[in-house]
């Protein structure tokens, strides 16, 4: 199973990344892959959000992600995982993360994707700060829920 | 023992500081026992925490040499 866990303090191009990621696959193998990207709302709460600050713990972030995707793969038969996650100043519409997997068959695609992605936002050490219009900053005291 | 504190987002904006070295008495307390030491009071609602990089609970024993980061829930994805 090929495993990639990415921390990108620049904007990064998600689908660039997922096709790069998808080489290390058996192309005759991968008869399924889903992918989540997820990027910065101008928007949250009925604010309008002109940048966001994302802070992480370096080392135990890399950890999480990689023990949230061992879990995943010893729940479901994967043949491949790869997750990215942005730091830094964020802009909106930049990517902010991205889950891929990949399997041969689309319901371990799919539910590991789903899994992975919801376990990172209540486990992985990232932290959202954002600025408002007005100038002024909030941190993000919890996230949206999945709908 | 001497341990090192993290701090992360917006506990480390409102304490002023990202890490410090804490010297203790004794070889072992909890994490909730020192943050007590270090603040002087009870650990804040829904604070987070991890002992040498692993997610921890309040009752996670802390060791000499540790490294422990208190935080508030996290927001990513």
């Amino acid at each position: 199973m090929s495993v990639t866990v990415e921390i990108h303090p620049d904007d990064f191009d998600p689908w660039a990344s997922v096709q790069q990621a998808e080489q290390a696959i058996p192309a005759q193998a991968r008869g399924a892959a889903s992918v989540f990207v997820g990027r910065m709302r101008d928007f949250n709460e009925d604010e309008t959000v002109t940048g966001l600050f994302l802070e992480h713990y370096p080392g135990m972030t890399e950890r999480e992600l990689e023990r949230i995707v061992a879990e995943a793969e010893a729940r479901w038969p994967l043949l491949g995982c790869h997750v990215a996650h942005r730091v830094g100043e964020v802009r909106p519409g930049d990517a902010l993360v991205l889950v891929a997997t990949w399997s041969a068959h689309r319901v371990a695609a799919r539910d590991a994707c789903s899994h992975i992605l919801e376990r990172l936002k209540h486990e992985a050490p990232f932290w959202k700060r954002e600025r408002l219009a007005d100038g002024s900053d909030r941190w993000v005291e919890q996230n949206t829920p999945g709908t | 023992m001497t341990v090192s504190v993290h701090y992360f987002a917006r506990l480390r904006e409102e304490l002023g500081r990202q890490e410090e070295q804490a010297e203790l008495p004794g070889d072992s307390l909890t994490v909730a026992e020192l943050w007590q030491h270090l603040h002087q009071q009870p650990p804040p609602a829904r604070l987070m925490a991890a002992v040498n990089q692993e997610q921890a609970g309040l009752d996670t024993p802390v060791r000499d040499g540790d490294e422990v980061a208190y935080f508030p829930p996290v927001t990513g994805g």
